[in-house]
């Protein structure tokens, strides 16, 4: 058979001979090698002052987007808790009242929203599935909690703030983002 | 007489210090140490360099909860990390951490007590070490904590046999059982690790075995026992345990500075005392700062060793000890005779 690399050895049981019976020469060896270590590089990242680099399509906790004018987007379609197959995702829609079209783009919206971020397994694929581009997966890092509760995500800490837009522009694929230019399309109006 | 005992008190309250402090920074070492060789960084958040971290430590095992278990013998499970440390501090009183000073025009030796049959003193003090362990072990009332004692009262008796041995052919050579005497005689000559190689070998083999360091950490042995002796040991108790080991490094790795390598003497000494205009004082002053590297380099020698090399199997640790290091030290004793002979020493 071929092996797969040319690294396996052969074992032999042989008899030892005086000096490696004596094991003090083979502990000099390994104190060397440990020694030798001790100005090698570490490995270890500091982490809270030092992060490191996310691969640029690093999924992680969500945000539930705004359009340009600070208005909602999602419509409560239900279809992003339909695909999630961690079913993680729950909603109640309402309907829109006069007065509040400033705070929500259609006529129909997401009253509560909540993802349950230990359930979650973030494939991504409420992305795919959300019609409005509402919902997105961005770098940030779920951080931890003391309760299982605390995982379960409203829309205080989904939806984001109108005055710190989270970028999600790492997410968009080119051919979303020349979907968008085309304000003819519905979608796009704002 | 006075001043003489003032003097006493003082050192050894400096030596139960020193003792303490160096234990403490040796745990810290320790985590560094092993940190380096694991290309890791260790210890860094406490303090400046992580340097209050033995004091962070020592703040968490006094805040830890006290657990003596119901059927536990409780007396006995308290007195065995006391015997522990009483054991391992009071071997330090021996060693002559220096020449002489003068103070209030008077002249002291660097020294608590200097017995002229030092020697003895020691084996009796690190042989009694073996009670904390056993006590422990065998009052916390749990097999693996029994296993563990058991494992060391067979490994530090095993292994004192040897040690013993192996000082017996430096007895013979040295003529002296005084742990200064011993240290003075290789003032202006060669060390003695130089005329007893394999004796140094084999005490230096033996201590690892006595101070339960790896690769002789059977007792411990917390991947198979679960940490042996002291599993059943929490709060400050285990502290003490644990405690006690690196002050049994440091005490060992003095005796192993006075014995074979010269104490607080080093090369060209009388030399260079004499080249900088050194007073007896600070000549002193500079072989115990000479000892003190000495000791630290074996401190970090027994650090580099546990990092090195993995624990014994425990038939392996009873034939290195019975079949191979004891008949080779009585060949050492042999051939230590033979040379005396030899250069008309012995007639």
């Amino acid at each position: 058979m071929q092996p797969l690399t040319n690294r396996s050895k052969q074992v032999v049981k042989k008899e030892m001979t005086f000096a490696e019976k004596l094991y003090l020469p083979a502990i000099f060896g390994g104190m060397i090698i440990t020694f030798k270590n001790m100005f090698r590089k570490s490995a270890t990242v500091q982490y809270p002052e030092v992060k490191r680099d996310m691969s640029p399509n690093f999924r992680g906790q969500h945000v539930l987007k705004r359009d340009e004018n600070g208005a909602e987007r999602c419509t409560a379609c239900g279809l992003c808790a339909v695909a999630c197959p961690a079913e993680a995702i729950t909603m109640n829609a309402a309907e829109r009242k006069k007065g509040e079209e400033g705070l929500y783009r259609e006529e129909k919206y997401a009253a509560n929203y909540e993802i349950n971020m230990l359930r979650c397994i973030f494939c991504g694929l409420c992305e795919d599935a959300c019609p409005k581009e509402a919902i997105f997966l961005t770098d940030r890092i779920v951080p931890t909690e003391f309760d299982r509760d605390d995982f379960v995500y409203g829309k205080d800490k989904l939806v984001e703030k109108v005055n710190e837009r989270i970028d999600v522009t790492k997410r968009q694929t080119p051919e979303v983002l020349e979907f968008k230019k085309n304000k003819s399309l519905s979608h796009n109006k704002i | 007489m006075e001043a003489g005992l003032l003097f006493k008190i003082i050192l050894v309250v400096a030596m139960f210090a020193v003792s303490l402090l160096v234990a403490m920074y040796s745990t810290f070492l320790e985590r560094k140490v092993s940190a380096w060789m694991q290309n890791r960084k260790g210890p860094n958040r406490a303090g400046p360099l992580g340097l209050l971290q033995p004091l962070a430590d020592g703040v968490k095992m006094f805040m830890k909860e006290e657990i003596i278990p119901n059927v536990s013998n409780k007396a006995l499970f308290i007195i065995g990390p006391c015997v522990a440390m009483t054991t391992a501090l009071m071997a330090g009183a021996l060693i002559p951490w220096g020449g002489d000073i003068e103070l209030w025009g008077r002249t002291f030796t660097l020294q608590v007590a200097d017995l002229n049959i030092g020697v003895l003193y020691i084996f009796g003090i690190t042989s009694l070490g073996v009670y904390g362990i056993m006590i422990g072990g065998w009052a916390s009332n749990n097999k693996y904590s029994l296993m563990g004692a058991i494992r060391a009262s067979a490994q530090m008796i095993s292994y004192e046999i040897a040690m013993g041995l192996a000082i017996i052919a430096l007895i013979m050579s040295t003529g002296t059982m005084s742990l200064k005497e011993i240290a003075d005689q290789q003032d202006a000559g060669l060390a003695n690790f130089v005329y007893q190689p394999l004796g140094f070998l084999i005490f230096l083999i033996c201590a690892f075995a006595e101070l339960n360091r790896a690769p002789f950490d059977m007792p411990e042995s917390e991947s198979e026992l679960i940490g042996g002796y002291h599993t059943e040991y929490s709060s400050m108790k285990l502290g003490l345990f644990l405690f006690a080991e690196y002050i049994n490094m440091f005490i060992s790795s003095a005796v192993i500075v006075t014995f074979y390598f010269g104490g607080y003497h080093f090369p060209f000494q009388n030399e260079i005392n004499e080249a900088l205009g050194l007073s007896t004082t600070m000549a002193t002053a500079l072989g115990t700062g000479i000892m003190f590297l000495k000791v630290f380099f074996f401190i970090f020698f027994f650090m580099w060793i546990r990092w090195t090399l993995p624990r014994f199997r425990y038939d392996q640790l009873m034939r290195l000890g019975w079949k191979s290091l004891i008949p080779l030290a009585i060949l050492n004793i042999l051939v230590t005779g033979v040379v005396m002979w030899m250069n008309g020493k012995i007639n």
